[in-house]
């Protein structure tokens, strides 16, 4: 066996660490700039709030755009109170028992459930024994358990990372519990609670299975009245185009697709960005 | 007064706490009605063991065999190909980038983790389906081979964020050991970092599986949907999550196809669950 020489062969390791590190980074790069190339001639000012034609064909994607934006809304107004309070119990509150590794335990099935489950199980409950029919309402909330998870985590995180001494100052002035986390903790631990919720919200925006069968509508050419009616939704329409129709215009297709993820890509830099800013002006 | 409402809230506090395992439960008993009333009438061994899922033929038809062979094959040939780029990713970003350049990097991966699924569909049709068809001349590029290189690429953020954590978790003093000694970085990387982080990347791994398991749009829109047990890797097939996917919407409520898809539903969260479970239990061992 030849004995490479260790420096040589750190060299070779490193080198194809790096390759297999670009051989990932770069479709993604590739993924947003075909999408880019290809749909930007579709976007204009009638695509974005015109109705579909043609059989989808021609015409805008407005009621997609505005389903996606409703569900999504409902979604996190519900997911994020609850889920944040969860975290508040799981950091603030709980104890080292079998009550909070029973709790812990099923935050990390939740989140590993998959996401069809989620809709098999939202049209169960939500459309079927509930009676909420096909509608924004059962869809945000198939979505809002999906997520709730997620927000917990994150949450956790922010509230963990805010330092033990802040508590103790405050408590040691006799200011009670409650109120030493809804006026210290939890102001200290809102921009890591805000990036968690924001790329929450990217995440649901493109999230077709768990609307599959609870929200989603093939073809619904006006804009949604109340919580209780079925709407279009940006990922379903993508996925409906570019499977479901023939002779489908490519531009639109690219152009749907680019919406989307201008949408979602849009929201997950904001939190990416809005995470190094607090990180480097913390002062603590 | 003030009293009065830091009991309150402290008691909804506690039930929101306590609402992550009401959800479970809540799934899984949903699950085991509307699954569970469909093996009342069909044999439990048939449907596991069938090799035919013919919904809507008369008699029906409800094996699930080629479908846990469509998952299966998918999910092998992901995790083939995404746990050792995920892993040298990982320790690349972890060990060896510079500074800059390992938040550029990181926030690379956090982008492709945000990408809609349906999304990597749509390219992966466009782009991998027309490419392997070519490449080896296939009469169609719909197959279980496009479906497992584009699922590797969607575990990538998973496997890649999850070891690079665990990487990161190993103690300097470790580290600083082996370097005294005199060893390389690489050589301390490969010897002490990674047999140190190897629970932590375990559980990277099983996060990565469950999250290809579970994967529905990228999957039903690639791997050419067809419910026979596949032969090589260039068969098209079937997955379950894409055969409730595509299926729901078309059955009758309550017909037994219908809960026929409950029970496939029921089969993909017991196999998950047993995945995160062995997952934390590894996560666990990092910790301490």
């Amino acid at each position: 066996m030849i004995r490479l020489d260790p420096k040589k062969s750190q060299n070779i390791a490193f080198a194809l660490l790096l390759i297999v590190t670009i051989l990932i980074i770069v479709p993604v790069l590739m993924i947003i700039g075909v999408i880019v190339k290809e749909g930007y001639s579709a976007i204009t000012w009638e695509f974005l709030t015109g109705m579909p034609k043609d059989g989808m064909r021609g015409g805008g994607i407005l009621p997609a755009i505005v389903g996606t934006l409703s569900i999504v809304t409902c979604a996190i107004c519900i997911t994020l109170p609850i889920g944040v309070l969860a975290a508040i119990y799981l950091n603030e509150y709980a104890k080292d028992n079998l009550l909070t590794r029973i709790i812990k335990l099923s935050i990390v099935n939740l989140a590993g459930v998959p996401s069809v489950v989620y809709g098999l199980f939202g049209l169960g409950l939500f459309v079927m024994l509930l009676k909420f029919g096909v509608s924004i309402i059962a869809g945000a909330l198939t979505l809002s358990i999906m997520e709730l998870p997620v927000i917990i985590t994150t949450s956790r995180q922010a509230l963990n990372s805010v330092p033990y001494s802040f508590r103790e100052a405050s408590l040691s002035l006799g200011v009670s519990r409650w109120q030493t986390i809804a006026h210290v903790v939890l102001p200290n631990a809102l921009p890591g609670i805000m990036t968690g919720a924001i790329l929450s919200i990217a995440r649901i925006s493109g999230e077709t299975a768990p609307i599959l069968f609870t929200a989603a509508a093939f073809y619904v050419p006006r804009l949604p009245h109340s919580v209780f009616d079925q709407v279009m939704a940006l990922p379903y329409h993508l996925y409906i185009i570019s499977t479901q129709i023939p002779n489908m215009p490519k531009n639109i297709t690219y152009g749907t697709a680019l919406v989307l993820l201008v949408m979602v890509l849009t929201m997950s830099l904001t939190a990416i960005v809005t995470r190094f800013y607090f990180r480097k002006r913390k002062r603590w | 007064m003030r009293k009065g409402f830091d009991k309150f809230i402290e008691k909804v506090i506690l039930a929101c706490g306590l609402l992550a395992i009401v959800f479970v439960a809540l799934i899984f008993i949903f699950l085991l009605i509307e699954g569970g009333s469909f093996f009342r009438e069909y044999n439990v061994l048939n449907f596991l063991s069938g090799k035919f899922w013919y919904p809507t033929s008369n008699p029906a038809q409800f094996g699930i065999l080629a479908l846990v062979a469509g998952s299966l094959v998918v999910t092998l040939g992901a995790t083939v190909v995404a746990v050792p780029l995920g892993v040298m990713a990982a320790l690349y970003i972890a060990e060896v980038a510079p500074a800059g350049i390992k938040d550029i990097l990181k926030s690379g991966v956090e982008l492709l983790a945000a990408i809609p699924s349906v999304v990597i569909g749509f390219i992966g049709m466009v782009t991998i389906v027309p490419l392997i068809r070519t490449t080896f001349n296939l009469s169609t590029g719909l197959s279980a081979f496009s479906g497992a290189l584009m699922l590797a690429f969607m575990a990538m953020p998973t496997i890649v964020s999850i070891s690079e954590d665990a990487i990161r978790a190993v103690p300097w003093a470790y580290k600083e050991g082996a370097l005294a000694l005199g060893a390389t970085k690489w050589q301390t990387m490969y010897r002490i970092v990674i047999p140190a982080a190897l629970p932590g990347i375990i559980a990277a791994v099983m996060l990565g599986i469950g999250r290809v398991i579970g994967e529905t749009m990228a999957v039903m829109m690639i791997t050419g949907n067809a419910a026979a047990i596949p032969q090589s890797l260039f068969d098209p097939v079937r997955t379950m999550t894409a055969t409730i996917a595509a299926e729901m919407g078309e059955t009758v409520k309550e017909s037994s196809h219908y809960h026929a898809l409950f029970a496939i539903g029921l089969v993909l969260f017991i196999i998950t669950f047993t995945i995160n479970f062995i997952a934390d239990t590894y996560l666990r061992k990092v910790k301490k």
